[in-house]
């Protein structure tokens, strides 16, 4: 076969020899061999528990990204309905720049689910595998001349070290994914750190540095759709009577998301 | 003869079937080679759905080696680029 399969075989049968050889006794390859699946098993085991951890930290990200969000909100109309409202401005692009990194973060926790799914249907089809192999091996030393004995001891070992190998695959995709996303997050939990969703109400007039960018990042129209929004709902125009204080205080959660 | 998706589980079809999958799976080769996105996933997943549709699910305690192996069904078109041209999956 060609190409994508040709290759893929090439991959899984070069590991698959890795996996087995050794052992000239036929006995002792059935028990090595035994031995390496059940290794590979415990490997499988802790691979999910790797995908459940790499998941569990986008989940804290996210908890913590959707309070940023309410109290941008808060901020926004209590800037809104003191008369700030450039004020109020900032606080929606932050809010706005803060959703679209929780609807991102969203997708990647999906596709760790999904990871986490696969892991576990191969590993239970391994487990299974393994089991008929542990049962196979007995009769095969039973029933069958050392060297006929060989013969179907390779089979079924290369057929087990297929399964193992494809599993190896998964697993090692997954990490690059979780490794992936991993960056990502870290580069939310900068922007976290940069005071990104901090207190605006904090600020001076004068536009940061942090500002600009976040005007970059963004979307404008949406931000003046809710800001007009916001100004209808707050009755606009009448931010002359009584100007409630604005909360302070209650700083940003940052850095709560940990470093296991 | 037995094809393996891999991430998903071997499959048992005709012998018969070989040539159909060969062409099916030169067809990804030869979109992936013009370095084309387009038609990629519908290439791909032709191949996969043929082996779904006419090849019977092998029972997990079957213990089979197969003769072909099928990248995963979530493969995307830079990794096919990446890992099956060139460099390959796993560097020589």
């Amino acid at each position: 076969m060609a190409g994508l399969s040709g290759r893929m075989s090439t991959v899984v049968k070069a590991k698959v020899s890795k996996l087995l050889d050794r052992a000239e006794d036929p006995a002792e390859t059935l028990d090595y061999s035994y031995q390496k699946q059940v290794e590979q098993l415990q490997n499988v085991k802790k691979g999910i528990a790797d995908v459940v951890t790499a998941k569990k930290r986008l989940q804290m990200q996210e908890s913590s990204l959707q309070q940023n969000v309410v109290k941008l909100d808060t901020q926004a109309r209590q800037a809104l309905s003191s008369g700030h409202e450039d004020l109020a401005r900032t606080a929606l692009e932050r809010k706005n720049v803060a959703q679209t990194e929780l609807q991102s973060l969203d997708g990647q926790v999906h596709e760790l689910e999904d990871q986490q799914q696969k892991l576990i249907d191969s590993e239970q089809k391994l487990r299974v595998k393994i089991e008929s192999f542990r049962t196979k091996k007995e009769v095969i030393k039973a029933q069958y001349s050392a060297a006929e004995a060989q013969v179907r001891i390779s089979e079924a070992a290369t057929g087990v070290g297929e399964q193992m190998a494809d599993v190896g695959l998964a697993m090692q995709r997954a990490v690059d994914k979780t490794e992936n996303m991993r960056a990502r997050a870290d580069a939310v939990q900068e922007l976290e750190a940069a005071g990104t969703f901090d207190d605006v109400t904090q600020l001076g007039s004068g536009e940061d540095d942090i500002d600009r960018q976040l005007k970059q990042l963004s979307s404008q129209p949406a931000v003046d759709d809710e800001l007009a929004k916001m100004k209808s709902e707050l009755g606009s125009g009448s931010a002359s009577a009584s100007a409630p204080q604005i909360s302070q205080g209650d700083g940003p959660p940052a850095g709560e998301s940990g470093q296991a | 003869m037995i094809v393996r998706i891999s991430g998903e589980g071997q499959y048992r079809l005709d012998d018969g079937e070989r040539d159909r999958i060969n062409e099916l799976e030169n067809a990804v080769v030869a979109i992936v080679e013009g370095g084309h996105q387009d038609g990629f996933a519908d290439a791909f997943g032709a191949l996969l759905g043929y082996v779904r549709d006419h090849g019977e699910v092998l029972a997990d305690d079957d213990i089979e080696t197969s003769e072909v192996i099928i990248p995963p069904a979530d493969l995307t078109f830079q990794e096919a680029g990446r890992d099956f041209t060139g460099e390959g999956l796993v560097p020589d």
